[in-house]
């Protein structure tokens, strides 16, 4: 005990040498590690006594860490699809909450020893489960899973090889929600998280054959290799003296594999940090699922963008020449979207009606996106119809033209040029709001980029391919519009 | 003579306020009437009124056999009838401006008369051509200058032939020659067996254009007559205020 906390003080000043991160926790008596307390029990969950502390078996790990380096434990909330960044960054030193061992992980950042073995199950409804047992009797049916997994990336290569369909989703409960009500026909996911769920909520079976094996493990930047042995020596005489097995008991994550997993990693002598550096894809390989991905986003923005313009001129004429009932109603609706947020309309649309009405994910997108556009469009189209002036309606009715007739031929070709530039920001800013249909499981270009960035570990590259697709869409659409003007500017 | 226009006991509120009371005077078919007043005195609500485009409280309008009756206006499904009879010059010419010349004219007969496209852009170019501007049948109203908007203004409301034809302050925005080319041409539509009725302020043009004047003073006919007659020999007090205020013909040249 002695000799590790000497092991850690050495550990501590080269960390403080060396470390930005280090540096940035201004007390060194601090370690600061960062986790995701949306992902609830049993890994970080808010503690219901106290909401804000945390609980959790890696808060357990983080506190015996902590105390292995002879420094208080200090939880940073980060999301989790950001916890390999935020710990290169310097944002703390330690990033844990149920991080996946995988090969790119230790690639790019120094990764400490795996301190729990989980499987990777497949959860299938009831009526199902001798239908599908195993990936190889998927094919051709829906599988769900987080996003950005190992379960993820088992799945994209079942679905060339085994013909299956992966549907991504950014957090672990729809996956399972989805499966019950019949939207994805298998989730694959640990055995933590799925028996959680079955608890929670239930309604599907687990299968007792594991698709695969995994290894939470905790993440340190690059440069912290000394930070890290010092973590794993830490862990090692955590598994070897039961601390590690009294707190998965005590989160009933124990059982017997596990404690044959911890004698496997006892019996092999520690090794020093060498990191297994795995085959970093070209960058190549990712260009037809990012133009597959921005093919997507193209496709939704104008459907959504169709949607909006005609349910906007709808709401609009209503407003201008409805009854008040009518006017009433509509003005409600307007209000009422533009004063949500479009993800939270999403979510509705997609999780909160599918008991009612179950869209599939691309119309769902396509919907929300149009119907809160809709009300954004109806503004415009309401201000330029009220922009023509009353005298070139009058000259219309004194010609013996109806109000239909002086509405098509007079009044809206006029405001349809009042309202292009408008339109044309508005079509702008819905191409890149189409990115929040990633929340509903739709895989459009800033999604597809941002899984490209975690395989690759880098958002340089990616992130310019991305920027340059959304500006191959929008600049020539800002001129198209300019050119739309100058012609109809009627001089 | 007969009366296409009849105009009897004509009450116009605006809220609270009478903006017109007790109007009556007719037109008939090739005459010329100028409607004379100061600004406010409620030439451009009589001209509205008539065009329908103002709610009559009491009193009616009768345009060839077509009857106006007190009351809110009626929907234009029951107006068809009034607006074939009736042309309306508004003061800002108020062309469609996303058309052409040449559109705005067949605009009308197209859609409210069902003529077929050819025949009437083959009306529109007559009409455009007699009031001489055949030359801007292709151009946009922000395009046109004052005199050719108004002119193109004036072949529109023609075009679908109208018994009655309204103009308000039809010279507000031409230089005197113009005017002089103007009068002729109204002169010529009268000729042609229609009314005609001029809301204007302008003496000298009333003088050249008007066979009858009718004016107009806080809301009430104060006057009406021969226009040699009023015009010369003016019997009201408002008659001679508006005779004084306006500039002679010597002082536009």
């Amino acid at each position: 005990m002695t000799r590790l906390c000497g092991r850690a003080s050495i550990a501590l000043l080269l960390a403080a040498g060396c470390s930005a991160a280090a540096t940035r926790a201004s007390d060194a008596r601090v370690l600061r590690w960062g986790g995701d307390a949306e992902g609830g029990a049993p890994f970080v969950e808010a503690d219901p006594a106290d909401p804000s502390r945390v609980r959790g078996f890696d808060v357990d790990i983080a506190a015996m860490i902590a105390a292995g380096l002879g420094r208080e434990p200090r939880f940073v909330q980060v999301a989790w699809a950001s916890i390999e960044a935020s710990v290169e960054r310097g944002d703390f030193e330690i990033g844990m909450s149920g991080v996946e061992d995988r090969p790119e992980l230790r690639a790019r950042h120094a990764v400490s020893i795996p301190y729990y073995e989980f499987r990777e199950v497949l959860a299938v409804r009831p009526e199902d489960a001798d239908r599908f047992r195993r990936l190889d009797d998927l094919r051709g049916h829906r599988v769900a899973t987080l996003g950005a997994t190992q379960a993820y990336r088992i799945l994209l290569d079942a679905q060339t090889k085994r013909g299956v369909i992966p549907i991504s989703y950014d957090d672990d409960v729809h996956p399972y929600a989805d499966l019950v009500a019949g939207r994805a026909d298998a989730v694959l996911l640990d055995n933590i998280i799925a028996e959680r769920s079955l608890r929670r909520s239930g309604g599907f079976v687990i299968q007792p054959q594991p698709v695969e094996l995994g290894h939470y493990v905790a993440v340190l930047a690059r440069r912290d290799t000394a930070l890290r042995d010092s973590v794993n020596a830490i862990l090692r005489a955590r598994m070897s003296d039961g601390s590690l097995e009294k707190s998965f008991r005590a989160w009933n994550v124990w059982n017997d594999s596990e404690a044959a997993y911890f004698k496997r990693v006892l019996a092999t002598p520690a090794a020093s940090g060498t990191t297994i550096v795995g085959s970093s894809r070209s960058m190549v390989a990712y260009l037809p699922s990012l133009f597959r991905a921005a093919g997507i986003t193209l496709a939704l923005s104008f459907l959504a963008m169709a949607l909006a313009v005609v349910t906007g001129a709808g709401i609009a004429a209503g407003r201008v020449y409805g009854s008040s009932v009518i006017r009433t109603a509509l003005t409600a609706y307007v209000e009422i979207v533009r004063g949500t947020p479009v993800l939270l309309q999403l979510f509705v649309l997609y999780y909160g009606l599918s008991n009612v009405v179950r869209l599939p994910a691309f119309a769902a997108a396509v919907l929300g996106l149009g119907l809160n556009y809709a009300a954004y469009e109806s503004e415009i189209y309401r201000g330029a119809l009220q922009a023509i002036a009353a005298s070139q309606l009058e000259a219309g009715r004194t010609l013996g033209l109806s109000e239909m007739q002086i509405f098509r031929l007079i009044r809206a070709p006029q405001a349809l040029r009042l309202a292009l530039a408008p339109m044309t920001n508005d079509f702008v800013a819905l191409l890149k709001d189409s990115s929040l249909v990633s929340v509903i499981t739709v895989v459009e270009l800033t999604k597809q980029t941002a899984i490209y960035a975690t395989n690759v570990g880098s958002w340089v590259v990616p992130g310019i391919a991305c920027a340059a697709l959304y500006l191959v869409f929008s600049l020539p659409l800002a001129r198209f519009a300019r050119a739309l003007e100058r012609r109809w500017s009627w001089t | 003579m007969s009366a296409i226009l009849t105009v009897r006991e004509l009450q116009v509120m605006r809220g609270p306020r009478l903006v017109l009371r007790a109007v009556s005077f007719e037109v008939g078919s090739n005459e010329v009437c100028a409607l004379m007043g100061v600004s406010g005195a409620g030439k451009s609500t009589v001209l509205r009124a008539i065009a329908a485009l103002e709610p009559v409280s009491a009193g009616e309008i009768v345009v060839s056999d077509v009857r106006l009756e007190a009351g809110p206006l009626p929907p234009e499904s029951r107006l068809r009838a009034l607006r074939r009879r009736v042309g309306l010059v508004f003061q800002t010419p108020s062309l469609f401006e996303h058309l052409t010349a040449l559109d705005n004219v067949t605009l009308a007969p197209i859609h409210a008369l069902g003529w077929p496209r050819e025949r009437a852009r083959e009306v529109a170019r007559e009409l455009l051509a007699s009031l001489g501007v055949a030359a801007r049948v292709d151009a946009y109203p922000r395009q046109l200058s004052g005199g050719e908007a108004q002119r193109v203004a004036i072949a529109r409301s023609l075009a679908p032939d109208p018994q009655l034809l309204l103009m308000d302050e039809p010279t507000s925005a031409l230089d005197p020659a113009r005017r002089g080319t103007l009068g002729e041409s109204l002169r010529a539509l009268a000729r042609e067996g229609r009314a005609l009725l001029i809301a204007t302020h302008d003496a000298e043009f009333a003088r050249k254009v008007a066979d009858r004047v009718i004016v107009l003073d806080h809301g009430r006919v104060v006057e009406q007559g021969a226009a040699a007659t009023v015009l010369e020999s003016p019997a009201h007090e408002a008659t001679v205020a508006l005779l004084r205020v306006v500039p002679s013909h010597d002082d536009w040249d």
